[in-house]
């Protein structure tokens, strides 16, 4: 008897290791979401019948270290700017990036805006986070609190773009009127980057518009991720060499977060990569959704 | 449709009629073609300000029912008082004429719009009323009054208001298509409204035309 409760209690745990268990399940206003726990991670997931995709995953045993590549990746941006004090976040995830951001930088002011209340809900209940004096969530559409936040005069010095990651692009977040206005809000050495899509036509609108927006900018992708972050600053570029020592003095405090900053700079390029005779992206013109499909 | 109007009438002048039929039930799918793909560009028009979430829609689709059954109501006691197709064509220009300042001062209307109210909901369903409560109820004036254009016997006038209703939900659901599937891969918003309300000017003009020469 003993024996058998003890396959049984075995067995359990081996199947927990690698079958794995919803946590909890929401429909949501905007999304199907998921929690899913495998192979001591816990994962949010907002579409589950198309590939499952993962939005964001927490190490069970090493809750700091980020599990993407392009969650690390989106720290990349902190080489041009290393000492952030206002940080805005467009989309929350699992929470993983402010969490991380308010461990960085203990002092800094950091707004997320996220549109889903669930998702909300979701981070705090399963992902461990949670908001501080200097941490905030606001529920809200990111092109009405930039607009709202510009009304009010404020500035930023980081912004950071996290909204595209679902199936469906929230197409007024992607022309240049709105990364006129999200320029609009950075401080004058501000830096912008946005996780965003590395396929499709629509790299080459989305990558024109930016360019039509912030002039030159920094294309970073890593070899591992099907992702690509852009890293754009306000007023000019600071040289590969500034990047580089910058990269060297911070690669200490991100590794914890499995961050390996002295890869990034290799990585960043200024290359103009895309068919630059696309149109740009406009309020006026914008089926990003539908540019997804063609190659 | 045309031989079934035919029989729908009498047929001391089957081939003027025939026209006048045609003219009406084309205008009529015109409208309907036209309602739709207007109200799918508000989705555009209102996102940079309020965002698209579901309330948004909401506020767009509210104030286009709303303002169409006003323009039915009215359409309709308008048909009562001599209907003719001079002052049908009226209505697809006056249509075409209020849609100008929606394209215009969109952005001035919904800045305005936005430094008064806050909430998002509230915010939206205020610019989609400046912006398509007048054009979209003077389309809706359309329906009832093309239903008392086609109607000659009582006895037949459910089956012409099927028939009214069938051509123009079809051109509703034709306009919801073309819109959302191609018409934003192709043009600017503005691009669209701007032909919209030209289509709606030269039907317009073509009734009042129409009219005239049957005078004569």
């Amino acid at each position: 008897m003993i024996l058998r409760t003890a396959i049984l209690v075995m067995l359990m745990l081996a199947s927990a290791t690698t079958v794995a268990i919803e946590i909890h399940q929401e429909k949501s206003l905007y999304r199907n979401i998921v929690v899913r726990e495998a192979d001591n991670r816990r994962c949010l997931l907002f579409t589950v019948k198309r590939g499952d995709r993962n939005q964001t995953c927490m190490d069970l045993q090493d809750p700091k270290r980020l599990v993407f590549h392009y969650v690390r990746m989106a720290f990349g941006g902190l080489l041009l700017k290393p000492d952030p004090g206002r940080i805005l976040i467009v989309g929350l995830g699992g929470g993983s990036i402010p969490t991380a951001l308010a461990e960085l930088y203990p002092d800094a002011t950091i707004d997320v805006v996220e549109i889903d209340e669930a998702v909300v809900r979701v981070a705090r209940q399963y992902f461990n986070f949670t908001e501080s004096k200097n941490l905030k969530v606001k529920v809200s559409d990111a092109r009405v609190f930039i607009k709202r936040a510009l009304l009010q005069r404020q500035t930023y010095d980081l912004i950071m773009l996290d909204a595209f990651t679902g199936d469906y692009i929230p197409e007024h977040l992607m022309t240049q009127e709105f990364l006129q206005e999200s320029r609009d809000l950075l401080s004058m050495d501000g830096i912008l980057v946005a996780n965003t899509f590395s396929t499709s036509a629509l790299y080459d609108h989305e990558s024109e518009t930016y360019q039509a927006v912030f002039g030159d900018y920094l294309n970073f992708k890593l070899p591992a991720s099907g992702n690509r972050v852009i890293i754009a600053a306000r007023q000019g570029l600071p040289s590969d060499f500034e990047i580089k020592s910058q990269a060297i003095k911070f690669a200490e405090r991100l590794r914890p977060y499995g961050i390996e900053a002295r890869d990034y700079p290799d990585h960043m390029s200024r290359e103009k990569d895309w068919n630059r005779t696309r149109r740009i992206l406009t309020d006026q013109y914008s089926p990003a959704n539908l540019l997804r499909g063609e190659d | 449709m045309l031989p079934h109007s035919k029989t729908d009438k009498p047929k001391t002048a089957p081939l003027p009629e025939l026209v006048f039929n045609l003219i009406v039930l084309s205008l009529a799918f015109t409208s309907g073609f036209i309602i739709m793909s207007i109200e799918l560009m508000g989705g555009r028009i209102l996102a940079p300000y309020f965002g698209s979430s579901i309330y948004v829609w909401g506020s767009i689709i509210t104030i286009f029912m709303l303002s169409l059954s006003i323009g039915s109501l009215y359409g309709g006691r308008l048909s009562v008082n001599n209907p003719h197709l001079g002052r049908y064509g009226l209505f697809f220009i006056a249509a075409a004429i209020t849609l100008i300042p929606t394209i215009v001062w969109s952005n001035a209307m919904m800045d305005w719009v936005f430094v008064r109210l806050e909430d998002p909901r509230y915010g939206s369903l205020a610019a989609s009323t400046l912006l398509f409560f007048v054009p979209t109820a003077i389309l809706g004036m359309i329906a009832p009054y093309s239903v008392r254009l086609l109607v000659a016997h009582a006895a037949h006038s459910g089956q012409i208001a099927g028939r009214l209703y069938f051509i123009s939900t079809l051109g509703s659901a034709l306009g919801t298509l073309a819109t959302s599937f191609y018409l934003v891969l192709w043009f600017e918003v503005d691009v669209i409204l701007m032909t919209m309300s030209a289509v709606l000017a030269t039907g317009g003009i073509t009734a009042i035309i129409t009219h005239a020469s049957q005078r004569t």
